[in-house]
């Protein structure tokens, strides 16, 4: 009871501070300073028109580099913790317990539609996460965004055909290879460049075309990829058989 | 009427995401399913971007975007802050990998002890 009573008391001390905040809250109406240097240097100076890809790409390039690492981890992470122990018949482990209604070690087939509306829109998901990591320096999206896409088409792939293994040697390759190459480009940066991960290691090309921007699709792409292998890879890891290859 | 076309724009967004942030903690302290908790923690995340985001807003700005609608040379005045933005990416991506390890311990968790109830884990309860 007296937890209750400090946990009430702690949320209500925090809706004081939040109160207060919002209270003294005043819509800015212009950019802040490093806001406009971005706005006025961003487009003229890497040529790519969306200004958050060329901050979180070039401007903020190292941050992106540790972002990807932490997701890297995460996703080792979840990897270690849910690896799939092969354990001797006797050994009843939970799940098959779970499911002991089903026929063991066969898993229930998905629907016809679902199997057939896969068939029909994987493709297509496909190719819309290739189009957003391509087209992040011009339009809404980026590597990120392109790689959860990614992910979804292999959640997708997934339900509908809980059978389908995805090759543990193909996504660890992609990763490290996009991985590595990723830093590859950055030192390129430093020795051809202005520094760490500065895309003008290549030419800018015409303003707002696919092909320009420096390496900023190149990093994206790279980007996209190892997001969206990651992500699959943890999605596959959460699938509830445990009859996989290890 | 006038009185609700007057509250900015961004200060709905900001109250929003501070609401979020309480019933995520809420939720965090008082839940006892892990599951729940995870979700606690998912709401204070959402609730932390929309604050952050709204904090980034620019009065009648739009997306950071160079357009046919937003000309190089405008852009300054045309633009919400990019910087927020681009953090808020960033703050999405380290939260999807934090929630996933934190699901894969539950995960884990009830494997070994059938249970998702944390009060059941008394071990390292000091």
């Amino acid at each position: 009871m007296i937890k209750r009573l400090f946990i009430f008391m702690m949320l209500a001390l925090m809706a004081l501070i939040f109160v207060q905040l919002a209270s003294n809250y005043t819509e800015n109406t212009s950019l802040s300073k490093l806001g406009r240097y971005y706005a006025e240097e961003g487009p003229r100076e890497l040529g790519a028109p969306n200004l958050v890809t060329a901050v979180v790409v070039t401007y903020r390039g190292l941050d992106t580099l540790g972002e990807v690492t932490v997701l890297f981890i995460s996703a080792a992470g979840v990897g270690l913790l849910l690896r799939r122990t092969r354990r001797k018949d006797g050994s009843e482990d939970l799940e098959q317990g779970d499911r002991a209604e089903e026929t063991s070690g066969t898993h229930k087939a998905a629907s016809e539609i679902v199997e057939t509306a896969t068939e029909l829109l994987l493709p297509m998901v496909m190719l819309f996460g290739i189009y957003v990591f391509l087209n992040g320096h011009l339009s809404p999206g980026g590597g990120f965004q392109g790689g959860a896409i990614i992910a979804s088409g292999t959640m997708f792939l997934l339900l509908a055909l809980p059978e389908s293994h995805i090759s543990r040697l193909l996504v660890a390759l992609t990763e490290s290879l996009s991985g590595f190459s990723y830093v590859v480009i950055g030192v390129l940066g430093v020795v051809m460049a202005g520094g760490f991960l500065d895309n003008r290691i290549m030419g800018l090309g015409t303003y707002g075309t696919l092909f320009s921007a420096g390496a900023i699709p190149l990093i994206y792409t790279l980007v996209g990829l190892k997001v969206g292998f990651e992500l699959s890879a943890v999605l596959d890891r959460f699938r509830k058989d445990d009859t996989g290859p290890v | 009427m006038s009185i609700i076309a007057d509250i900015p724009l961004s200060l709905i967004v900001l109250c929003s995401g501070l609401g979020l942030v309480l019933i995520g903690l809420w939720g965090m302290l008082t839940q006892r399913n892990m599951i729940r908790m995870i979700i606690g923690f998912s709401l204070t995340d959402t609730g932390i971007h929309m604050v952050m985001v709204s904090i980034g807003y620019v009065t009648g700005g739009t997306a950071p975007i160079i357009n046919a609608a937003v000309p190089v040379d405008a852009a300054v005045d045309r633009v919400v802050d990019p910087v927020p933005s681009a953090l808020v990416l960033t703050a999405i991506v380290i939260g999807l990998g934090v929630t996933a390890v934190m699901l894969s311990f539950a995960v884990r968790i009830y494997k070994s002890r059938k249970t998702l109830m944390i009060d059941e884990c008394t071990e390292s309860k000091w």
